[in-house]
């Protein structure tokens, strides 16, 4: 609740710059609005912990995730913005400067900042290489300077080109945490060079997230997909308009049985989040005049393929806790039989989720989410992923989870997390991201053990800036989020250390 | 080529990923038993073969292990992979083994071929098992979805030239310890002389299977330092792609004497590696990590 007292420590907080205070108080403000009208189930479902709305607001003014049409943008210009189409190299990154200002989400930074390559190609002219990696390498650094937040996200590929080569150099010798980065690779376009040199930034500071580009393709249509985030995969021109996720432990634990849960209690509560979804969009939508922007009417973006993502989590423990119930000693990641009935839940949430109309919906449906955690999460495992601690070796564990992947068309975070010894042999992280993609995984996200630079989630954090934060705050948007991660979780005694938690964009102290 | 899928060999142990066993991702084989008897072991118990004493039955919190009819029985699910077995073990041996037919680990790698970049036996000592990796070799090598699977050995380079003639046709690489320089060194420390060793790395150079010749430094034990005029001089001669890498003695695993023995610290490492690096004119591989 606001108080004044809660204003006032947000206001005099040492930690805080001046722009973060801002955003904080925005956020009270918001927050004492009344909540969307909701069904009575729904609010209980949210008391209980089962359903969560992912602290997106009381009233939802902007959409969570938005992809902007850059390479539209570049070629028309703006009469919003009052800019000429750009013609050359600089134009063109002077022109994505600007827009990214104006493209909203729910951090309030842009969660989307393009397909750089393909956007950028048709301007490099009769630059050579040394002047377009100076070019690049200052848009890096701005970025990270004027935009901190690790959920800010970048993609190239699949094709190899000079602005992908160029661009995987910089982020290799900057190491810093935005912008994140998405590789796409696709096996009949991608030449092994390309991902090895990929793979081999993997090994420097974990990035390049690597998404498998023909299975992302299929799920969206010729307009376009882009990875934005915490590798949530959307429409291009569209986005998200909300996340709404559910809690499969906590409605495991409200099961007789394995079939009463996938026949009975589990369709229950997905009718209950889809309420939740459809009040949830149809106020984004309907009452705050989001889509009469500029970005709607110059066409960045069309309101028609904006998608609720339907978020999942807890999935580990669900099927712990329904073998328990069936009297069965086998564990989630280890024993086949706990696998397949992962899988089998993984299958109905599809199968629900492609059947259940939505108000606002890409082609009239939400989008099935594997979600990647929040900071607040306790005993409970992001998406489908094996438990902290327990994972087997890395091929054990992606042929365990590799099924889940065809499932979950807005994305799946499944990290790796992988010994440093490959360090000194990067050519095992390309057999093993190889692998990966060849078994089906719709992406490829892997943390090297001694890494500084890691995930958390699907974001990156420092984790000296972690150790500093306390003492000093922290320039990053992103960092604090890791650090109460690390208080609440001990994400940093897993063994190798990935935390797994998405943004709670909200004040903690 | 006949291939003898019912060949049978004696593992101790199988790692589906590994980054620190050759070139990429490999799967490793790990053969139990081995004919040095190295002070600084670091998998001692890899060394013997099962005598079936039944001293390790009592000692297992368990009961995974058990006699049957004199012979050591291992029951693997029942195990938690305490070790408490090994440690009470008199004999430097081990009663988790497993004896696969070459045709069970075919399965297993082509379950995991996808992710790899090639196999690696080692030990123990892996060509006291020759007739066993020269089947298992032959049938990568003629199927045709692991045929792109690179065959590597990890060796004490103790194996005679006669049997080095046998592997050559179906290995890719061979990674060998040079563990110490003079041949008295060499018999204290590992319990054999180096001789076969030298003659192994030349005919495998010559050969152009030659991956990895590996130098075991023990600060103050070892004359590596001592001799490494000698050592570099002979190293130069190496064809120039072959990997010279440097372990630092460490502690993990190690039982007896040589736990009262000095770890090898970073600051040793690079005293050692520079002086051989100055000699050699090339860089050498050294280690990331120092516990």
């Amino acid at each position: 609740m606001m108080s004044q007292a809660r204003l006032y420590s947000i206001i005099t907080d040492s930690n805080l710059s001046a722009k973060q205070k801002s955003h904080y108080l925005a956020l009270e403000a918001e927050a004492s609005l009344p909540y969307l009208a909701i069904d009575e189930k729904a609010q209980q479902a949210i008391d209980a912990g089962i359903l969560c709305d992912m602290f997106e607001g009381h009233a939802p003014f902007k959409p969570r995730y938005v992809l902007p049409d850059y390479a539209k943008f570049l070629s028309q210009g703006s009469q919003y913005l009052e800019l000429d189409a750009a013609t050359n190299f600089d134009e063109a990154l002077n022109l994505l400067t600007i827009l990214y200002h104006h493209v909203p989400s729910v951090t309030s930074i842009p969660v989307y900042l393009g397909q750089l390559d393909t956007v950028l190609m048709p301007y490099i002219g009769d630059l050579n290489e040394q002047q377009i990696y100076q070019k690049i390498k200052l848009f890096w650094i701005m970025l990270d300077r004027t935009l901190p937040d690790a959920f800010m996200h970048v993609n190239i590929g699949p094709t190899d080109n000079i602005i992908c080569r160029t661009i995987l150099r910089v982020d290799a010798e900057l190491k810093q945490i935005a912008p994140n980065l998405t590789f796409m690779y696709d096996v009949q376009v991608t030449p092994d060079d390309l991902l090895r040199q990929a793979t081999d930034n993997i090994c420097v500071c974990s990035k390049p997230h690597i998404a498998n580009y023909p299975i992302h393709a299929e799920t969206f249509d010729h307009t376009g997909f882009g990875i934005v985030s915490c590798y949530n995969s959307l429409p291009l021109a569209g986005g998200a308009n909300t996340l709404v996720r559910m809690n499969l432990k906590e409605i495991a634990k409200k099961a007789q049985s394995k079939a009463d849960f996938i026949e009975t209690v589990l369709p229950e509560y997905c009718a209950i989040m889809f309420d939740l979804i459809d009040a949830r969009s149809c106020f984004l939508h309907e009452e705050s005049n989001f889509f009469k922007g500029f970005l709607t009417t110059e066409g960045l973006i069309d309101e028609s393929r904006f998608a609720p993502m339907f978020g999942i989590y807890g999935m580990a423990e669900a099927v712990n806790v329904l073998m328990e119930k069936e009297n069965i000693n086998a564990q989630y990641g280890h024993d086949d039989i706990s696998n397949q009935l992962g899988h089998a839940i993984s299958k109905k949430l599809a199968e629900i989720v492609a059947a259940t109309d939505v108000k606002y919906g890409y082609k009239g449906k939400a989008l099935l989410h594997a979600q990647g955690g929040i900071s607040l999460d306790k005993d409970v495992t992001p998406g489908v992923r094996i438990p902290y601690g327990t994972e087997p070796d890395p091929v054990t564990y992606v042929q365990a989870n590799a099924p889940h992947h065809q499932y979950y068309s807005s994305g799946i975070s499944d990290i790796l997390t992988i010994d440093e010894t490959v360090k000194t042999n990067p050519l095992a992280m390309f057999n093993l991201a190889k692998g990966t993609l060849q078994l089906g995984y719709r992406e490829f996200t892997a943390n090297v053990a001694s890494n500084d630079l890691v995930r958390v989630t699907g974001y990156m954090v420092k984790l000296s800036d972690i150790a500093t934060f306390d003492a000093q705050g922290s320039r990053t948007n992103t960092t604090f989020l890791g650090a109460e991660a690390a208080k609440n979780t001990g994400i940093l005694d897993r063994k190798p250390r990935v935390a797994a938690l998405e943004t709670t964009p909200s004040y903690a102290n | 080529m006949p291939i003898n899928f019912d060949k049978k060999g004696i593992v101790s142990k199988i790692l589906t990923f590994s980054c620190v066993d050759g070139p990429g991702n490999r799967l490793v084989i790990f053969l139990q038993g081995c004919n040095y008897d190295c002070i600084t072991c670091h998998n001692p118990h890899t060394i013997n073969h099962c005598d079936d004493c039944g001293d390790c039955v009592v000692s297992c919190p368990t009961e995974a292990l058990s006699l049957k009819i004199n012979k050591v029985t291992w029951d693997e699910s029942r195990c938690t992979g305490c070790d408490k077995c090994i440690e009470v073990c008199p004999n430097k041996s081990n009663p988790k083994t497993t004896i696969y037919s070459v045709r069970q680990l075919i399965e297993l790698i082509t379950k995991h071929h996808h992710f790899l970049n090639g196999i690696t036996v080692s030990g123990g000592e892996a060509t006291l098992q020759l007739g066993f990796v020269l089947e298992l070799f032959k049938a990568v090598k003629a199927s045709k979805e692991l045929a792109q699977l690179s065959c590597f050995i990890d060796s004490n380079g103790s194996l005679s030239e006669t049997g080095w003639y046998k592997l050559l046709p179906y290995i890719d690489g061979a990674m060998i310890d040079l563990k110490a320089w003079q041949d008295a060194t060499h018999l204290w420390l590992t319990a054999r002389g180096n001789h076969r060793v030298i003659q192994s790395i030349n005919l495998l150079a010559l050969s152009d299977k030659l991956h990895e010749v590996r130098l075991l430094y023990i600060p103050d034990k070892t004359d590596l330092l001592s001799e490494i005029d000698a050592v570099s001089k002979y190293l130069s001669m190496l064809p120039q792609q072959v990997n010279i890498r440097l372990n630092a003695f460490q502690h993990h695993g190690v039982i007896g004497d040589a736990l009262m023995w000095d770890k090898c610290s970073e600051e040793q490492m690079q005293q050692f590696s520079s002086e051989l690096t100055k000699r050699l004119g090339r860089e050498v591989l050294v280690p990331s990590i120092y516990t």
